[in-house]
């Protein structure tokens, strides 16, 4: 399937796939993350849940510790 | 030329942290006459903080909103402030900062900055959140910047995670954090 991730197309092997698959297989490793599917927030309990379908728009924002 | 004076002192700023990023943004947005702030952290004031920290010596022990709310009194008595010294979770980080126009996400840890920007962006939709990120170390200037996604702002630099190497200290903190009053400035008196 085809998404948009992060502004850039993205070719994956798969059908659909959850986020918590999406972040092993990009190798988003950072602590902090905001992920959004179509602008809509998918918060860290649901990462495990929450399906990417073809053509979906998936935004992975990281950030690191403040103070 | 706006009158930014009348503007300020009718909006209130969220503080969400009142460490090294919340208490010189606090500091800040009281210099230039926000009319009221809102402000927690369960913290109190340690010796190790002062190398960052908008505190003084004879307010170690001290609980860091009360400290915090004496320093902006004597610099600026016409700002009001609440002080909350509790631990934020999204419950009540949603009724604490719902009559904010902005808020200032100024945690430490990554897990605590993921919860509050989660918790405003699917809770509080609409509301600008800015947050701090990345300020360790010295020098590299230039890798500080702001990156805007809607209504969450990021001021800091995506790189530079806190360690004992890199430990957080005044110069590079306090850009972050007056980066942040800056944006805040830049969204009320849009």
């Amino acid at each position: 399937m085809k998404i948009i991730l992060n502004n850039t197309e993205t070719e994956l092997n798969y059908s659909q796939i959850t986020v918590k698959e999406l972040l092993v297989i990009k190798k988003f490793t950072f602590k902090m993350l905001v992920i959004k599917i179509n602008d809509k927030l998918v918060k860290n309990e649901e990462y495990a849940n929450a399906l990417i379908h073809n053509g979906d728009k998936v935004d992975v924002i990281h950030l690191i510790s403040g103070g | 030329m706006i009158d930014f004076k009348t503007i300020l002192s009718a909006k209130c700023v969220g503080i969400a942290g009142c460490g090294g990023l919340g208490s010189n943004c606090a500091v800040a947005l009281a210099r230039v006459g926000i009319g009221k702030l809102i402000i927690a952290d369960f913290d109190e004031v340690t010796e190790s903080n002062l190398n960052r920290q908008y505190f003084f010596l004879h307010q170690i022990g001290q609980k860091k909103v009360d400290a915090l709310k004496e320093n902006i009194r004597l610099i600026n008595p016409i700002v009001t402030i609440e002080v909350h010294p509790i631990k934020l979770i999204p419950e009540n980080i949603i009724t604490l900062f719902k009559t904010c126009d902005v808020i200032v996400e100024a945690f430490d840890f990554a897990d605590q900055k993921q919860m509050l920007i989660e918790t405003v962006l699917s809770d509080m939709t609409g509301k600008p959140l800015v947050s701090g990120v990345g300020l360790a170390g010295w020098g590299d200037s230039n890798a500080i910047k702001v990156k805007r996604i809607n209504n969450l702002y990021i001021c800091g630099d995506a790189t530079k995670e806190v360690s004992e190497e890199m430990p957080p200290l005044a110069p590079r903190v306090g850009i972050v954090a007056n980066m942040q009053a800056n944006v805040v400035l830049e969204i009320l008196l849009k």
